[in-house]
């Protein structure tokens, strides 16, 4: 193992930034489970709720792909 | 992506003492198909053959499966109609009946991603929308796009979009610089949403193949590939379906940009 403590501090940056993943996967789920909890109440408005299911959802993924990004730019941009 | 290929080769080197002589990144690398030149402008690579195969695949489900144009369609003149109906209806139904003109645009932007996403999907294949450099330039087309839209149905109208009138006035500057951030940020997290799932997917199905290097532990990665395979073709038709949507949102935006 070779390397310098500048290396080193771009692997942890880049390990901690995997947190933000993992906060939105939270928030995914959020999203989701509220759409679920909604749609069992009431079926007949589920159906036509789908994309905005699917636009919520790819609004909370997006912070966790910023977080992906700087992962990504930790390990092989910087 | 020169960076990458070079630590992709560094941790080969490291690898090849123990059986295993992949790197989960390497699937991403860019190739000529002829020879082992440069890669220049108009070098005939990886990428390049399977867009091609992607278009003729197209071509072939949309063109030559609906030429006959059957009262009782067969199988790819079915998958044909479900395709251009689903992709209609959400147009219709996310932008209105005027988005309704640039439907054409969303319908190829769609069958362009999927058939990547599932193409890439085929073992040993090379998947194009795992590169930010694809996904890019379809965000950028539609942020242009829809931006140059927006200033020629509205004019001087469309900066409403950035100026939220059902905000106290003494908020609305600040809001209007959250709103011209996130208007400008949107085409890096639509392109960067594609590529980074489709290319987190493949990745984490080569780190498993990587694990089936260990004889005890490769029942459980073989049984993990499945499984993650099941998901990935889940994931690039969402994923597909997700930068579409996006785009009718943007596009509505744009022809309607009162809050």
């Amino acid at each position: 193992m070779e390397g310098d403590i500048a290396n080193l501090g771009q692997f942890i940056g880049a390990g901690l930034a995997g947190l933000g993943s993992g906060l939105a996967a939270l928030g995914v789920g959020n999203v989701a489970a509220n759409f679920l909890g909604g749609a069992l109440r009431n079926p007949s408005a589920a159906a036509s709720q789908t994309a905005t299911l699917f636009i919520g959802i790819a609004f909370a993924e997006a912070l966790g792909i910023f977080s992906f990004l700087v992962a990504l730019l930790l390990m092989f941009a910087v | 992506m020169a960076t990458e290929a070079a630590h992709g080769a560094e941790t080969v080197e490291h690898a090849a003492g123990t059986g295993l002589s992949f790197h989960p990144m390497d699937q991403f690398m860019i190739k000529p198909l002829f020879g082992d030149g440069a890669v220049g402008m108009f070098t005939i690579t990886n990428a390049t053959l399977w867009m091609f195969i992607c278009i003729l695949a197209i071509i072939a489900v949309m063109v030559l499966g609906t030429s006959r144009r059957a009262i009782i369609p067969s199988r790819s003149q079915s998958v044909a109609e479900l395709a251009y109906g689903f992709i209609y209806k959400m147009v219709e139904d996310v932008t209105g009946k005027d988005g309704l003109k640039y439907f054409p645009y969303i319908m190829t932007l769609f069958m362009f991603i999927v058939f990547s996403n599932f193409l890439g999907l085929i073992p040993m294949s090379f998947t194009t929308t795992s590169h930010i450099a694809v996904t890019w330039v379809l965000a950028l087309c539609v942020f242009l796009g829809v931006t140059i839209l927006g200033f020629v149905k509205n004019g001087v109208h469309f900066l409403g979009l950035f100026w939220v009138t059902s905000a106290p006035l003494a908020l609305r500057p600040i809001l209007a610089v959250i709103e011209i951030i996130s208007y400008f940020v949107r085409p890096v997290s639509h392109s960067i949403r594609l590529a980074g799932n489709v290319m987190a997917g493949h990745a984490v199905m080569k780190v498993f193949a990587g694990f089936a290097a260990l004889a005890i532990v490769s029942p459980v990665s073989i049984v993990a590939i499945t499984a993650i395979y099941g998901l990935e073709v889940l994931v690039a038709f969402i994923q597909a379906y997700v930068f579409t949507i996006l785009t009718c949102v943007y596009l509505k935006d744009a022809l309607h940009p009162a809050h």
